[in-house]
C-alpha cells in the first residue's frame, strides 16, 4: 500500500492526478469555507451582478440569475462525488457478486446470469439511464438508481472473466481439494485475488460516474435546479454561446478536471498492481 | 456448414434472445411507473371517459403478462404503437429521425478507427519517446470529458472564433434534396449533386469528431496496450532479428494480433457512441433521434420510449454481430474451429 503510493508519488502524470483529485475532494468537502458565494448555491437572485464576465470577486463570472459560478461549481462538485461514491457502493458489489457466481460456478447458473448482464450491457449506457430517469422523477435519488442500474453489468463482465481464468488456478483446486465450501471458494480464494482489477476500475469509474451524471443532467434528466449540476450548467449556457463564453467553458472544464484527475491515478494505478481491463 | 455461417447463426439467435430481454427490461420499467400515462398524454382538461378509453387501447388495465403478450403480437407484425407525443406510428417517426443520427454515428464510427487505430500504433512503436507521450495525454483528456464538453469546445473554436465550420444542422437551407434513404451523404449522391454532397459533409465533420474523440482515445490507449505485449513476444524479436523493416513489425506482426481485442472495444464504444449521439445533437441542432428521444422521455411517451429503447439496442446487437464475424474473419484461430463464444 504504501509502495504503491510512493509510487504514484514519483510519476510526474499520477502526481498530477493526486493533485487534481485531492483539489476536487477537497474543495467538495470544504465548499462551505472555500465558496465566496455560499448562498448562490440555492434559489438567489442578484440582478445587480447578472451575466458578468470572469472579474474579481466572481472569478469565474456569474449567471444569468447573478449567481458566482465559482461557488456554484464547489457545490456541484460536491454532489457530483455523493453520487459517484454512492453508485459505486451499491454497484460493485452487486455486480462482483453475479461476476463470482457466474465465473465459478458455470453451467445454467453462468448462461442465465450472463444473458441477464448481456441484456443490460446492450442498452447503450446513457439510453438506459435516460428512460429511466424519464420513467421515475428526475431526483438525485433516482439519479442514483439510474446510474446505478446501468453501472454494475461491467463489473459483472469484469469478475467473470477474472473467475473463469482464476478457477483452473492451483491454489482453487487445493482449497476444494481439502473440502471448502463453494462460497469459501468464490469468496475468500477467488474474490482477493480480484482486489487489484476491481480497485483499478473503481478508480477510473469515478471519473466516469460523474461524466455521465452531468450527460444525464445537460439533457434536462438530472438533478432540478436550483441544485447547482455541472451538466445542466453547460446546457444553460450553450445557448449564449459565444458572448457568454463563461457560463459554459467553466462548468465544461470543471467536469474535465475531475475525470481527468481520476483518469490518471487509475492509469498508473493499473500498472503497478498489473490489473486486467 | 462452414464454421463463419455457423458462428453466424449462433451469434444471431444469443442476440435474438438478448433483444427479447431488453423488450422484456425496458417495458417493465414503463409498465411499473408512478403515473398515469393516459392522463400525461391527454392533458389536466381531458374528461374521463377520453382517459378511460385510452387506457382501454393501450391495455393499460389488463395484468402485465397480458400487456406484455400484445406488444409482442404487435412487435412480430412490425407495429410498435403509436406514439402518444406525435400522435403518429412510432415506428414512422423512428425511421424519420433515425437515418439523420445513424449517419453521424457511422461516420464517427469510421473516425474512430482510422484515427484511433493509427495513433496507438505510433504510440506503441515509439513507446517512450516525446510521441508516445503526446499520444497518451490527448487520448487521456479525450476520454475525460463528456461529449456534449467537446462538441461545446469544438464549436466554439472552430464555428465560432474560427469560422471554419457551420454552427449546426445538417445542410444548408439552400439544397433541397430528395430523401432517399435519409443518409443526406448517401441522397446527394444519389441525386448526383456533388455541391450538396460537399455541403453535407462539411456540416457532419465537426459533431462526427466530438461524438468520436472518446472513442478515438479509447481505440488509440488499448491499442498501444495490447501491442506493447505483444512487442515483448519471442517472434517479434525474430523478426527484427531477421532485419524486417520496422514499420512491416509494427503494421503486419504486433499490430494485426493486438487488433483482435480493440475490435471487442469498438464494438462497445459503438454502442457508447448511438447514446452520446444524444448530447451531440443537442449541442449541434443535429435533426436526429436526440430531441424525439428527449421529448417523449420527458413526456412519459410509454410506446416510444419502448420503441426507441429496442430500435438502438437492435442496431448495437447487429453491429456487434458484424464486430464478432470480423474478429472470426481476422483471427484464424477462430476462423477454423468453432470454440470461441
Amino acid at each position: 500500500m504504501r509502495r504503491t503510493f510512493s509510487i504514484l508519488l514519483r510519476n510526474p502524470l499520477s502526481l498530477l492526478g493526486l493533485i487534481l483529485v485531492s483539489a476536487v475532494v477537497l474543495s467538495a468537502v470544504f465548499a462551505d469555507f472555500i465558496a465566496p458565494f455560499p448562498l448562490h448555491r440555492g434559489a438567489v437572485v442578484d440582478f445587480a451582478n447578472f451575466n458578468k464576465p470572469p472579474e474579481w470577486p466572481y472569478i469565474f463570472g456569474t449567471d444569468l440569475v447573478g449567481r458566482d459560478l465559482f461557488s456554484r461549481i464547489l457545490y456541484a462538485y460536491r454532489i457530483s462525488l455523493i453520487l459517484g461514491v454512492v453508485v459505486l457502493a451499491i454497484a460493485v458489489p452487486i455486480g462482483v457478486a453475479i461476476g463470482l457466481f457466474a465465473g465459478y460456478l458455470g453451467g445454467w447458473t453462468e448462461y442465465v446470469l450472463m444473458r441477464i448482464t448481456d441484456v443490460f450491457l446492450s442498452i447503450p449506457p446513457l439510453v438506459l439511464a435516460m428512460s429511466m430517469m424519464g420513467l421515475l422523477e428526475p431526483t438525485l435519488t433516482n439519479g442514483m438508481i439510474a446510474v446505478t442500474a446501468m453501472w454494475w453489468p461491467w463489473y459483472t463482465r469484469l469478475v467473470y472473466n477474472l473467475a473463469r481464468s482464476e478457477k483452473e488456478e492451483g491454489y482453487v483446486l487445493a482449497a476444494e481439494v481439502i473440502g471448502a465450501s463453494k462460497l469459501h471458494v468464490m469468496f475468500r480464494e477467488i474474490l482477493p485475488n480480484c482486489v487489484p482489477s476491481i480497485l483499478t476500475k473503481m478508480t477510473l469509474d469515478l471519473g466516469f460516474v460523474i461524466l455521465i451524471a452531468s450527460s444525464l443532467s445537460f439533457l434536462g434528466l438530472g438533478v432540478q435546479p436550483p441544485t447547482p449540476d455541472l451538466g445542466s450548467m453547460v446546457a444553460d449556457g450553450a445557448k449564449y454561446l459565444p458572448d457568454s463564453w463563461w457560463l459554459t467553458v467553466f462548468p465544461g472544464l470543471a467536469i474535465l478536471v475531475a475525470v481527468f484527475g481520476f483518469n490518471l491515478i487509475g492509469d498508473a494505478l493499473r500498472e503497478i498492481l498489473g490489473a486486467e481491463q | 456448414m462452414p464454421p463463419v455461417l455457423r458462428l453466424l447463426a449462433k451469434r444471431l439467435g444469443t442476440s435474438l434472445i438478448v433483444l427479447i430481454g431488453v423488450s422484456l427490461l425496458i417495458f417493465a420499467i414503463a409498465r411499473v411507473i408512478p403515473g398515469d400515462p393516459a392522463r400525461i398524454a391527454l392533458g389536466p382538461n381531458a374528461t374521463a371517459e377520453a382517459i378511460a378509453a385510452l387506457r382501454e387501447r393501450l391495455h393499460l388495465d389488463d395484468p402485465f403478462v397480458l400487456q406484455y403478450g400484445y406488444f409482442l403480437a404487435d412487435l412480430a407484425r412490425g407495429d410498435l404503437g403509436i406514439s402518444l407525443y406525435t400522435n403518429r406510428p412510432v415506428t414512422r417517426d423512428i425511421a424519420d429521425y433515425l437515418p439523420a443520427t445513424l449517419e453521424l454515428v457511422i461516420v464517427s464510427g469510421i473516425m474512430m478507427v482510422a484515427l484511433g487505430l493509427p495513433l496507438g500504433v505510433l504510440s506503441a512503436r515509439y513507446r517512450g519517446s516525446w510521441i508516445d507521450h503526446v499520444v497518451r495525454m490527448v487520448t487521456l483528456l479525450g476520454v475525460s470529458a463528456p461529449s456534449f464538453v467537446w462538441a461545446v469546445i469544438l464549436m466554439l473554436v472552430f464555428a465560432f472564433y474560427l469560422p471554419l465550420f457551420p454552427i449546426a444542422g445538417r445542410i444548408s437551407d439552400s439544397y433541397t434534396i430528395s430523401s432517399v434513404t435519409g443518409f443526406l451523404l448517401v441522397d446527394t449522391l444519389i441525386a448526383g449533386d456533388v455541391k450538396a454532397f460537399g455541403n453535407a459533409a462539411w456540416h457532419i465533420v465537426l459533431p462526427a469528431f466530438a461524438l468520436a474523440l472518446s472513442g478515438i482515445a479509447q481505440a488509440a490507449r488499448l491499442t498501444r496496450s495490447n501491442m506493447v505485449e505483444t512487442y515483448e513476444r519471442p517472434y517479434i524479436e525474430m523478426a527484427k532479428s531477421y532485419g524486417f523493416p520496422e514499420k512491416r513489425i509494427a503494421w503486419r506482426y504486433a499490430f494485426k494480433p493486438s487488433l483482435i481485442p480493440s475490435m471487442t472495444i469498438i464494438g462497445l464504444d459503438f454502442a457508447a457512441m448511438l447514446g452520446n449521439a444524444f448530447l451531440v445533437e443537442a449541442v449541434f441542432a443535429w435533426p436526429g433521434l436526440s430531441r424525439y428521444g428527449v421529448a417523449v422521455i420527458l413526456r412519459k411517451d410509454l410506446n416510444a420510449i419502448v420503441g426507441t429503447v429496442l430500435i438502438i439496442s437492435a442496431m448495437f446487437l447487429i453491429v456487434n454481430v458484424i464486430v464478432d464475424l470480423l474478429i472470426a474473419f481476422i483471427n484464424p484461430r477462430i476462423r477454423y474451429s468453432q470454440r470461441a463464444s
